[in-house]
């Protein structure tokens, strides 16, 4: 299940914050509740970013991996 | 619609009674062009001056006018003219400085704060993806920074100190001498970001030990467009924008010359009409804080007091309220005022600054931020300490 393919996919490499979180926003206002969105991000600060972002929102932060610099956020939308 | 203008002209009334028109206050976000400024900048876009690389006589005029703006720039810092590099913007400025020293550097650790602008934090970001070290230097709840804290930062393989000379989210001031002082016994670069603090504070590089500076054009009442990274003589960077070889070969590209000018214009007058128009500037912070306290309950200032901070700055966090139903609130009653971070309020998250001196998220979204102009009069300062707790109540009752 969790191995499913992501509903939606957002490449946010070399962007810096506000960025990845704001395409973040943009992308999961057009995805459907349930949908999951896979975002990758090599900006360092994404990490504590995508946790605050999913805290406050209550998108749920489904996984977090890290392959070299890119992190690999799953998020599901809640809401 | 007549009702609609007997409503506006309600909505107004204090302010067409001070004889005020629209309040702005927030200088840091953008300011007036100063007429005078203008005044010289027009030949320059009207024509009959050229390229300062054109092999004529209206290009060697151009090349005058290019050192003139450099000088009046560096003369409001005390460095040396020739090390005065103009860029569009103080982004670009602070990113030659960090990414364009740590290119050339044999070190590969960069010192910073956590109160930078998010160009510098940027900046460094992109430097630790390459894999330098960043160390990020807390402040106390002030949000000043530790000299002691930086000193222990500094490692044999830092190639670079980088802190701002004043946060333009909180105002506070940082111990730039202090700082300047480890970094040159330690034989580091220290570099300044001092777009909000120059002409408003004393900062002389030497005195400082000031290595790299970033200035802003329109921080100084002059143009947009223009901005300048100074560097030391003995100070190498590597380039990031490749072409014709200006500004000394670190920043190709025709210069913006009818913004330059304007800034060199700007910078003599900041360093003419400075120390009186600090002292102005101060008593109306002074009097907007006093006001804003006693008049909102539970509000408190965020950032250093007094001569702590930058004298036309002021932010303060309102709890119960979210800044951005406020700066709404504000705007209908035509006062223009800010959060402190345009980045936080792109994102809704809360600012690193604030997070940086222990705010929590529910007190980051309240934070409202005043920076004050050659053009505030008092008048202005009373529309809003007037207006203000009628917003905070209304809004506080309908929170739930």
């Amino acid at each position: 299940m969790l191995d499913a393919p992501p509903d939606q996919v957002l490449d946010c490499v070399g962007l810096f914050c506000p960025m990845p979180i704001l395409k973040t926003r943009e992308t999961m206002k057009g995805m459907a509740v349930g949908q999951r969105l896979e975002m990758l991000s090599d900006d360092p600060a994404s990490e504590a970013d995508m946790k605050s972002w999913t805290g406050r929102t209550g998108h749920e932060l489904l996984s977090i991996e890290r392959h070299g610099a890119v992190f690999r956020f799953l998020v599901r939308k809640t809401r | 619609m007549a009702r609609s203008s007997a409503s506006s002209s309600a909505r107004h009334g204090s302010r067409a009674a001070a004889g005020v028109s629209r309040v702005y206050l927030d200088y840091a976000g953008f300011s007036p062009v100063d007429p005078r400024v203008l005044a010289v900048m027009r030949p320059f876009l009207e024509g009959g001056i050229g390229n300062p690389a054109a092999p004529h006589s209206l290009g060697f005029e151009a090349r005058d006018s290019l050192d003139g703006a450099r000088a009046k720039v560096a003369r409001l810092f005390g460095g040396a003219p020739a090390g005065v590099i103009f860029t569009a913007t103080a982004t670009e400025a602070n990113n030659l400085a960090l990414r364009g020293l740590a290119a050339r550097a044999s070190g590969r650790h960069v010192v910073t704060s956590a109160v930078e602008h998010i160009s510098v934090l940027n900046a460094c970001r992109e430097l630790e993806k390459q894999g330098y070290g960043v160390t990020s230097v807390p402040v106390d709840a002030d949000g000043r920074v530790d000299p002691d804290a930086v000193a222990r930062a500094i490692r044999r393989d830092t190639a670079l100190v980088s802190v701002t000379a004043a946060s333009g989210e909180i105002g506070t001031l940082q111990p730039v001498r202090e700082i300047g002082r480890i970094a040159r016994a330690r034989g580091v670069p220290f570099h300044v970001d001092a777009v909000g603090a120059l002409g408003r504070v004393p900062l002389a590089v030497d005195e400082c030990g000031v290595d790299l500076l970033t200035a802003s054009s329109n921080d100084l009442c002059g143009p947009p467009g223009a901005a300048a990274l100074w560097i030391r003589g003995e100070i190498k960077l590597a380039p990031l924008t490749l072409g014709g070889g200006q500004e000394g070969g670190y920043r190709s590209g025709t210069e913006n010359l009818p913004a330059i000018v304007g800034m060199g214009v700007a910078a003599d007058l900041v360093r003419s009409e400075g120390p009186a128009e600090v002292a102005r500037l101060s008593a109306l912070r002074d009097r907007l804080v006093d006001g804003l306290l006693a008049g909102v309950a539970g509000s408190r200032v965020t950032g250093a007091r007094g001569a702590g901070r930058l004298p036309h700055h002021a932010s303060l966090l309102i709890p119960g309220v979210k800044a951005d139903a406020v700066l709404m609130e504000l705007d209908f009653r035509g006062v223009s005022a800010s959060s402190g971070s345009a980045c936080a309020t792109l994102t809704g998250q809360p600012s690193h600054v604030l997070r940086a001196i222990g705010c929590d998220d529910a007190m980051a979204e309240s934070s409202l931020c005043f920076t004050l102009g050659r053009w505030t009069r008092a008048p202005e300062i009373d529309v809003v300490i007037d207006v203000l707790p009628t917003i905070i109540t209304r809004l506080r009752r309908l929170a739930p």
